[in-house]
């Protein structure tokens, strides 16, 4: 058991889900309400991760932060490290590869809450943000929790990116997932076997108790129709 | 005169020109797409109309060539949706409060429990709102707009998701809760009936202009358009030309001279016009008695359709003189049956010349 790269894989999941969830908040909130002429192209830039093939986006995440680029030549004076084939730049690459699960259910959340309950909280005095936290951010709460649940998951369990971006450095970028491919190599199946049933074990635990608790929650709200 | 409302917008389109009274029932109606509910959210502030002003006892609340646009939550406003537009996920009294978050905390209780006690909804505080009925919910709705002590109430379609029974319990509750505390109201509806009842005030609106304003009575009895007499779902509106008799105003209508209320503005004698008589309106001459209105506007008629609705009996009735056109009379079904009224029968009405109305708009 590669203890090792299941604790860099939750690290990458847990900074991951901390950047990516406020800026999915303020992101999906927007979209959800805009009515700009530009938002199909938006959404359809947003869900590109969905359907390219994780190569393709790690080719360009590569070029993105390698040493050629501005980024990478701007990170690697500052830092004292290159942004490609490091930990940050693995979490460059699981922040633009997990932005359509974590904007797109906050989307749907903010999405489902009528037009009605925005104008009666305006008109009770509420300013914007006062608005936002008390009525609304309650009310998407289900849609946060589910994008929390399937941004974590999804990069516990991302391989090909973050090989394309990380390569395989331990202690650096060997995520679980990259552990797991390389015991196979080696012909280790009980390692792979076992890493691989705790990987399963952790994803299918996390998406239940978040499901659960969303059903749980649209349960209370069905009745309330 | 206290709200008035002088704005145009172009989608949804709006050419509003219109003054509300003080403390009065005032209900907006009109068809569906009409602009009711635009004019309300115009008024609340949740629309910025293209330009034009609204001004509450002169102070304004929009203008648009000051550059004046008061933001819709510091409006003295309370805004019942359709729908209610309840919180869910907060309990009747938490609802209530979310409209006090201006007041200091230790307050807001208190006031939330007299509102909703005033709304007759007291006891259900701890309550979610799919834990309330149609009836209930509204009332909270109400007693969550009116918590600010709003200088105008604006309720759009308030009784359009109760049944029956219960919107004719509710209508009533309003009326006695504006008896008690006065506020101006101002009631979005596409329901006469719930106008005529409600309010103190009407404004037809069709294709976001005002048709037509003033008391209800008025109004129905005196439409001024043929768009207006529409609205009011008055089926009698033909053609004659206009045509004074002894001073009076008429109509020659085909062979037929009628004596008519006075038009709402000036017609030229000769001029083709529109006019429009009520169903209930049109008298029968009772073959058992005389009528007192038997010498007004008599037309003898050939009944070409009866049709029974419950107690009441339309009769379409074809002038003798005129075959080719249609009137509707609406009798009571007890009357209809002791006069022995028969499709193919003759009979004589009084066309009542209070109630025939020329329509010059």
């Amino acid at each position: 058991m590669d203890w090792q790269a299941l604790k860099l894989s939750a690290e990458l999941a847990l900074v991951t889900l901390l950047i990516l969830l406020p800026a999915g908040i303020v992101v999906g909130r927007w979209l959800a309400v805009t009515h700009t002429r530009f938002k199909p192209w938006l959404q359809a830039a947003l869900a590109l991760p969905l359907v390219l093939p994780p190569t393709v986006l790690g080719f360009y995440v590569l070029v993105l932060v390698g040493g050629q680029s501005f980024i990478g030549r701007w990170f690697e004076p500052v830092f004292g490290q290159t942004l490609a084939f490091s930990f940050a730049g693995l979490v460059v690459a699981s922040v633009i590869f997990n932005i359509p699960f974590a904007i797109q259910p906050i989307e749907r959340a903010f999405e489902a809450i009528s037009p009605d309950i925005r104008d009666v909280a305006t008109c009770c005095g509420m300013t914007p943000l006062r608005s936002f936290w008390r009525i609304e951010f309650p009310l998407a709460w289900p849609g946060i929790l589910s994008a929390s649940v399937m941004t974590f998951a999804h990069t516990m369990g991302e391989f090909g990116v973050v090989l394309m971006v990380g390569g395989s450095i331990p202690g650096e970028t060997k995520t679980v997932a990259i552990s797991i491919y390389d015991r196979v190599q080696a012909f280790d199946y009980a390692a792979a076997g076992q890493m691989s049933l705790l990987l399963l074990v952790i994803s299918l635990l996390t998406i239940v108790i978040g499901y659960g608790y969303t059903e749980k929650i649209a349960r209370r709200r069905r009745t309330a129709r | 005169m206290t709200l008035s409302v002088r704005v145009t917008h172009a989608a949804p389109f709006l050419d509003l020109d219109m003054e509300m009274p003080e403390h009065a029932i005032v209900a907006v109606l009109g068809p569906s797409g009409s602009g009711k509910t635009t004019t309300l959210r115009a008024i609340a502030g949740l629309l910025t109309p293209d330009s034009g002003r609204v001004t509450l006892e002169g102070r304004v609340w929009f203008d648009s060539s000051r550059r004046i646009n008061i933001p819709a939550r510091r409006r003295p406003i309370g805004w019942v949706p359709q729908n209610y537009a309840l919180f869910p996920h907060l309990t009747a009294q938490a609802n209530v409060e979310s409209a006090l978050l201006d007041r200091p905390s230790g307050q807001r209780a208190a006031i939330a429990q007299k509102v909703l006690a005033q709304l007759h909804v007291g006891g259900l505080e701890r309550r979610y709102p799919h834990q309330l009925s149609g009836g209930q919910q509204q009332r909270v709705a109400v007693a969550r707009a009116l918590a600010r002590e709003p200088r105008v109430l604006l309720l759009d379609e308030p009784f359009s998701a109760v049944d029956r029974s219960t919107r004719r319990r509710l209508q009533a509750e309003l009326k006695r809760l504006h008896e008690d505390i006065r506020t101006t109201m101002v009631l979005v509806t596409h329901d006469l009936e719930e106008a005529s009842v409600l309010a103190s005030h009407l404004v037809l609106l069709h294709h976001g202009r005002v048709l037509q304003a003033g008391r209800p009575a008025e109004v129905e009895h005196a439409p001024v358009s043929v768009a207006a007499a529409k609205l009011l779902d008055i089926q009698n509106i033909r053609e004659a030309v206009f045509e004074p008799m002894d001073g009076m105003p008429g109509l020659r209508w085909g062979p037929y001279r009628l004596s008519c209320s006075p038009p709402s503005r000036a017609i030229e004698p000769g001029r083709a016009v529109s006019w429009c008589i009520n169903a209930g309106h049109i008298v029968l001459h009772r073959t058992d008695r005389p009528s007192r209105w038997g010498s007004e506007n008599p037309v003898d008629c050939v009944v070409d359709e009866v049709l029974v609705l419950g107690d009441e009996a339309q009769v379409w009735l074809r002038p003798l003189a005129l075959p080719n056109e249609r009137l509707l009379m609406k009798i009571s079904e007890h009357l209809a049956q002791r006069n022995r009224i028969l499709r193919s029968g003759a009979v004589r009405v009084s066309l009542l010349s209070s109630a025939v109305q020329p329509l010059p708009e």
